[in-house]
């Protein structure tokens, strides 16, 4: 399988603190690649990192073999075919969701296009696609507020989905979900890895043994292990910072 | 479908219910009100053209500019001196003469031409704004601490315009204009002619608005509003969003000014200040932001109720006005219009109730 996103020797300080220190790591097409590990390991940093959020004082995110992404602004990014999912659920709630989806489908967004383009008889056909895949299509006329928080985080995957990313970030998409809730969000994932890499943050660990198929373990800003989830749970030093406590 | 489609039809007539009215009752004013209330209904026309443009940029995409004043007055100046060159027949104009200036500024020439004073009333807020909202937007200055430098702008103007006093007229302002286009200003059939002048750039005004509002711009704008990182994140860039719904904004703003002048027969540092700057976003706050019927009401609606209590009431009035916007601030968020949007839906409701209890009798 070939990489999509390669980072390499990556550290993002702030203030001298050193939240993500030397990290190297790659990410392989049709991955879904967890980053897990305690609190205040750099996992969010990490993504912030990726998606132009943070620059880093030193290294570099190479994206498909050719361009350094640490030099691009965010939406430069998103151009590219990042896209980045945040921790708490963030649609635009006084617009509907139908068309919370049709923003995220344009790719022309200059002040022009936003004029005067209408969306085209495809991108319509994609929109319906993916609020069939999260199971928004009944309620595409409705508004955010109306939706549950489940229902919240699919449209934000879907408003991600949508625009046929090569890699979409994910932070902590399941937290705050019931286990069927995030059992569906493990399907609507996979399927979506079809088509491109999923990295996603995550605590929940059934979520994680579920899904993944490459798992990264950080622990205070560095790189501890990486591996299938099987190679992960059985290091011993995973083990100890990370799983070992309470018997997971 | 067919279904659908005269539901859609019936949603547009309704949707443009309210808006025809005004301008139907706008446009028939002058047969039931005095031409001094016509005059002052138009200057509030003129206010409503800014309305427009406040509302856009804070009631659509939500950033609370405090300093619409400048634009309002910068417009208003630019016409102001065309209307003075045209009274003194291109000499230099009195006030000139007083603070001893004896030719024309060179700035000063060009506004001799209507079409460039015209222009430039629109062009200068434009371009400032473009300017002042590149420079904060793109440094990522946003909420209070934007409104506290659209504040900041105000003062600056005000004191840059009463300082020059040779060029501007100082606290004074401009004023003693006789005549626009040849036509004589004391002329109530001229201060008609500007009235409807008014309520047609008021409609054109509004046309515009909407049409921004209604393309995938204005969701963009919403969508500024509601979740900025979630829209830059979507690959939009919000710096080139907020600097353009600025500029559009002053340039209405310019627009109102220009045709505020000519009505009100002077323009003085006062209308850039702050106390103006604030009460604009009053309008709207009262009328009911984000939707641009809401601006347009407010704006007619506060002027009106303003000139009425200080009539009346010539040593409270302020307190009134206070009072009314804290009212509304804190019983109605939503304005007027969303007052009447809460009345429709308790009717509705009801309706709907009683039809339900009725159909239990049967």
């Amino acid at each position: 399988m070939d990489r999509v996103l390669e980072i390499k020797d990556l550290t993002v300080s702030f203030d001298g603190f050193k939240a993500v220190n030397n990290v190297s790591t790659t990410v392989k097409k049709g991955d879904i690649h967890f980053f897990i590990g305690p609190n205040g390991a750099g996992k969010t940093t990490l993504l912030d990192a990726i998606c132009g959020r943070v620059k880093p004082a030193a290294g570099s995110i190479i994206f498909k073999d050719s361009s350094d992404v640490t030099k691009l602004a965010e939406h430069e990014i998103v151009e590219r075919g990042i896209s980045r999912k945040f921790q708490v659920p963030s649609v635009f709630n006084s617009i509907t969701v139908f068309e919370n989806m049709e923003l995220a489908v344009e790719k022309k967004r200059t002040i022009y296009s936003t004029l005067f383009s209408k969306l085209s008889h495809k991108q319509r056909e994609r929109i319906e696609y993916v609020l069939n895949t999260i199971g928004l299509y009944e309620k595409r006329f409705e508004k955010p507020a109306a939706l549950s928080h489940g229902e919240k985080q699919w449209l934000e995957i879907g408003m991600l989905f949508v625009q046929e990313p090569e890699i979409m970030l994910l932070d902590e998409p399941v937290a705050g979900m019931g286990r069927k809730e995030t059992d569906k969000t493990g399907e609507l994932l996979k399927e979506m890895a079809k088509d491109c890499s999923v990295v996603v943050v995550e605590h929940d660990m059934e979520f994680v043994r579920e899904c993944a198929s490459t798992v990264t373990v950080l622990h205070e800003g560095t790189l501890l292990v990486e591996g299938d989830m099987d190679e992960v749970q059985k290091h011993p030093r995973v083990i100890e910072v990370y799983l070992g406590r309470g018997g997971e | 479908m067919i279904e659908k489609v005269t539901q859609i039809k019936e949603h547009i007539i309704k949707r443009n219910a309210v808006i025809s009215i005004i301008f139907i009752l706008l446009c028939l004013a002058p047969l039931f009100l005095s031409d001094f209330r016509i005059n002052l209904l138009g200057k509030f026309v003129a206010f409503a053209i800014l309305a427009l443009g406040i509302d856009l940029i804070w009631g659509y995409t939500g950033i609370l500019s405090l300093g619409h004043g400048v634009f309002f007055g910068l417009g208003a100046y630019c016409m102001a001196m065309y209307l003075k060159l045209e009274s003194s027949g291109g000499k230099v104009p009195d006030f000139m003469s007083w603070s001893g200036q004896e030719v024309l500024p060179w700035f000063w020439k060009p506004f001799a031409s209507a079409p460039f004073a015209l222009t430039m009333a629109i062009l200068i807020p434009v371009l400032l704004a473009s300017i002042i909202g590149y420079l904060t937007f793109k440094n990522r200055i946003r909420g209070v601490y934007f409104s506290i430098l659209t504040q900041a702008l105000s003062i600056i103007f005000v004191v840059l315009f009463v300082g020059q006093q040779a060029y501007t007229g100082g606290t004074n302002g401009i004023t003693n204009f006789k005549t626009i286009f040849g036509f004589s200003l004391s002329n109530p059939s001229t201060k008609l002619g500007l009235y409807y002048i008014a309520v047609l750039l008021l409609l054109a005004a509004y046309v515009f608005c909407k049409f921004i509002i209604d393309r995938r711009i204005g969701r963009v704008l919403v969508a500024i509003r509601d979740g900025e990182n979630r829209i830059r994140f979507s690959g939009y860039n919000p710096t080139v969003y907020k600097v353009f719904v600025y500029a559009i904004s002053a340039g209405l703003a310019g627009l109102a000014g220009a045709i505020y002048v000519p009505q009100v027969g002077i323009i003085s540092p006062a209308e850039m200040g702050i106390v103006l700057s604030i009460e604009m976003v009053s309008w709207v706050a009262i009328g009911g932001r984000g939707t641009l019927t809401g601006a347009i009401i407010g704006a007619v609606l506060v002027n009106s109720l303003k000139s009425v209590v200080s009539e009346n009431f010539p040593d409270i009035w302020s307190y009134f006005i206070g009072i009314t916007f804290i009212a509304v601030v804190i019983f109605m968020p939503a304005g007027l219009v969303g007052i009447y949007h809460q009345i429709k839906k308790v009717w509705r409701n009801s309706l709907v109730f009683k039809r339900k209890e009725a159909a239990m009798k049967h």
